[in-house]
């Protein structure tokens, strides 16, 4: 049932009258906002972008105010990978790996400028030149190292788009499917 | 003893094989061949009056028509400094005899040079590569590569590897298995990766897998100008940016003569200190949750934010601060610069005692780190674990002491020093260190004098044709970069000695015997930042 077939008020008005709150919102929605809020990001960071990582859980950020400060080492019990670092050819494999580890739903956030696209390293024979060419990245955060700031921004960023994604198969509108 | 009198004794010992090299070089240098190097070595190493007992440095160099290896030896007794610079007679299958078996750390150094130059060592122990995958081709550092080596997906399975084979070969103990750690672990601060083999839960061998952030440094910096290397250097040892930053640079200025002028010389090491500081305290901090003490984060995370503060005000950035430039520092001090540290120092010694009732004095932590890992001092030199560890063992290494530069001479501090040698000292030492740098920029806050804060440099600089040896201490601890110059504005080579590396080449032989969580421990104790590993 979608909102809009709530045309008739009788329905909500006797709820109301038996002192039931009402909160109107379907189950993909719902979900969708759990979600977002209550990431639980994979433990991995490769270099100097890892360092802004840990300042931004300090408590200054403190990004636990998100709802993303459960840190999890493995990566079955994760919904979110934050790349924070280079990614060097020999570590390609072991990132994939990570990614395919990890249980749907699950986001890749790019954090700095060695993950969206090689950073200073760019020319090296040994770097990967973004790792959208290894999996596939949600958000993209710009910086060398991404202030603490910025990566709430961009986990903000993230969030925004999981509440409105369908969550549910059910709540698909035809023309996403 | 004098270089001229230490020239001369080795050239007595091997007439017609060694010959004193006329190029320009920080140090004196004596051109081998290389039959003889072995022998030499030898002789340098066991002989009184060189008792050359640590290897600084061990670099590859491509010269064109061969190939070509340096060893940088120091004498810990005497404070000379010698070079050996040998040459291979050709580039297809160059080989040299090892000299592991003489310093121990050179076996990693070894390995390196085998991976970057493809120069075998003859009766090296263990001649893989370290950095690359097996299956890598080419040899990055040689001037002619060009290979190029596709990116793969697929995970190699764990046999596939030589030095995984090898060690579950010769293995037929029931009780014996192999256990991976890393690249992807809370506990390894960053990707590092080592292999364990377990009797039990002791912990038999322990091999290190490099190179999971291996980015090429030293390649990239051969088509780079000095102005742009300094924003590379900070990305290596990223907690210690600042003095990373400063070895390239004084070794610029150290081959063009250029005068620092005072005041930037002053800004130099204050900002030097607090970078230790700040340093330190991340390693209070990931030390602590490593042993499970979760708090140490956000008591060490908030003091290390006033300097992070400091430094932004200063120069715009946070961790990777690229402020200081051939010739000087980029910008002058922010006004405030005074103040804040000066309150930052007060609020820092307030801070300090509380945190030595946290943990410093906690039964379980104290259980935990004494007698276990313990380094020897004279395995300290052997295999060249500087900076705090090495002085933990009573190994008296501080550049700031041996080698001065900026105004470390002029300051009155205490190297500190102890000598137990296990987990519980390296990690006092550092919290002594915390003290000795507030000290030092304490006496020198109210110093700084006026005038300018760079010297006048040509855009672009070319370092004239010779060799330079830079030696500074970070936070973890001697960092040397060897330029090889041939007048270009690009250098010719550009080696990075960096402190972890030589620190990493121990981890084994401290862990052996240990139960797998002392593990931990002892390589938290070491205080590893992996890119400064890798480069
Ligand atoms: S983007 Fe910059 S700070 Fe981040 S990992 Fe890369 S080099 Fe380091």
């Amino acid at each position: 049932m979608m909102p809009t077939d709530f045309k008739d008020n009788e329905a909500l008005e006797q709820l109301r009258e038996s002192g039931t709150n009402v909160v109107l919102t379907t189950v993909s929605d719902l979900v969708s906002w759990g979600r977002a809020n209550s990431l639980w990001p994979l433990m991995f960071a490769t270099s100097c972008c890892g360092i802004e990582i840990m300042a931004a859980g300090a408590a200054r950020t403190d990004f636990s105010r998100f709802g993303i400060e459960v840190y999890r080492s493995s990566p079955r019990q994760a919904d979110l990978m934050v790349v924070a670092g280079t990614i060097v050819h020999k570590m390609a494999p072991v990132l994939k790996r990570l990614y395919d580890q990890m249980a749907d739903p699950k986001y890749v956030v790019a954090m700095g400028n060695c993950a969206i696209s090689g950073g200073p390293f760019r020319d090296s024979y040994h770097v990967v030149n973004g790792i959208e060419d290894i999996i596939p990245v949600d958000v993209y955060i710009p910086g060398c190292p991404v202030r603490p700031e910025a990566l709430l921004y961009g986990i903000m960023q993230l969030q925004r788009k999981i509440k409105v994604s369908y969550s549910l198969p059910l709540g698909k509108k035809e023309e996403d499917k | 003893m004098t270089d001229q009198a230490l020239l001369d004794k080795v050239l007595a010992f091997a007439p017609g094989k060694v010959a004193v090299e006329e190029y320009v070089n920080t140090y004196p240098a004596l051109r081998v061949e290389a039959d003889a190097l072995h022998d030499l070595a030898r002789f340098l190493k066991e002989n009184e009056e060189t008792d050359f007992d640590y290897l600084m440095c061990l670099s590859g160099v491509d010269w064109g028509a061969n190939l070509g290896v340096v060893y940088h030896l120091r004498s810990t007794r005497h404070g000379h400094v010698l070079v050996l610079k040998t040459q291979t007679p050709e580039r297809i299958t160059p080989t040299i005899d090892t000299i592991s078996d003489l310093w121990v750390g050179a076996e990693f150094h070894e390995r390196e040079v085998y991976d970057m130059f493809g120069i075998r060592f003859t009766n090296h122990p263990d001649m893989r590569r370290i950095f690359m995958s097996d299956k890598w081709m080419g040899f990055p550092l040689r001037k002619d590569y060009q290979a190029s080596n596709p990116l793969h997906l697929e995970t190699e399975g764990a046999y596939e590897d030589e030095g995984i084979r090898k060690l579950a070969s010769g293995k037929g103990k029931d009780e014996t298995f192999i256990i991976n750690f890393g690249p992807q672990h809370p506990s390894t601060h960053g990707v590092l990766r080592l292999v364990i083999t377990l009797e039990g839960e002791n912990v038999d061998q322990v091999q290190p897998h490099c190179g999971y952030i291996h980015r090429g440094i030293e390649k990239m910096c051969e088509h780079l100008t000095y102005q742009q290397i300094v924003h590379l250097t900070d990305r290596m040892d990223y907690l210690s940016a600042h003095i990373n930053n400063e070895a390239v640079c004084l070794c610029v200025e150290k081959a063009l003569q250029v005068e620092v002028p005072l005041r930037a010389q002053y800004i130099r090491t204050i900002m030097d200190e607090l970078t230790r500081v700040a340093s330190h305290l991340l390693f209070w901090t990931s030390f602590g949750m490593d042993l499970g003490a979760t708090t140490c984060f956000f008591y060490s995370m908030r003091e290390r934010d006033h300097i992070l503060d400091i430094f932004e005000e200063t120069c715009g950035a946070r961790l990777v601060l690229s402020y200081v430039c051939p010739g000087g520092v980029m910008y002058d001090l922010h006004p405030n610069f005074q103040r804040r540290v000066k309150d930052f120092i007060r609020e820092m010694r307030r801070r300090l005692p509380e945190y030595h009732r946290l943990l410093s004095g906690n039964v379980i932590f104290q259980g935990r780190s004494r007698n276990i890992g313990v380094l020897s001092h004279e395995n300290a030199v052997s295999f060249g674990v500087t900076g705090p560890s090495g002085r933990a063992s009573g190994w008296h290494c501080d550049v700031r002491k041996q080698d001065p530069y900026h105004v470390y001479s002029q300051v009155d501090f205490q190297e500190a020093i102890r000598t137990e040698g296990d987990v519980f000292a390296r990690y006092m030492l550092r919290m002594d260190e915390l003290e000795t740098s507030l000290n030092i920029i304490e006496q020198l806050i109210d110093q700084i004098p006026s005038g300018d804060y760079a010297a006048k440099m040509k855009p672009v600089i070319r370092v004239p044709e010779g060799e330079y040896y830079q030696r500074v201490e970070t936070a973890r601890g001697d960092l040397g970069v060897w330029l090889v110059s041939q007048g270009d504005k690009f250098p010719y080579r550009l080696k990075f000695r960096s402190p972890g590396f030589s620190t990493l080449a121990a981890l084994p032989h401290l862990c052996h015997g240990f139960k797998i969580a002392d593990l931990i421990a002892i390589s938290g104790s070491l205080d590893f930042v992996i890119p400064d590993i890798d480069r």
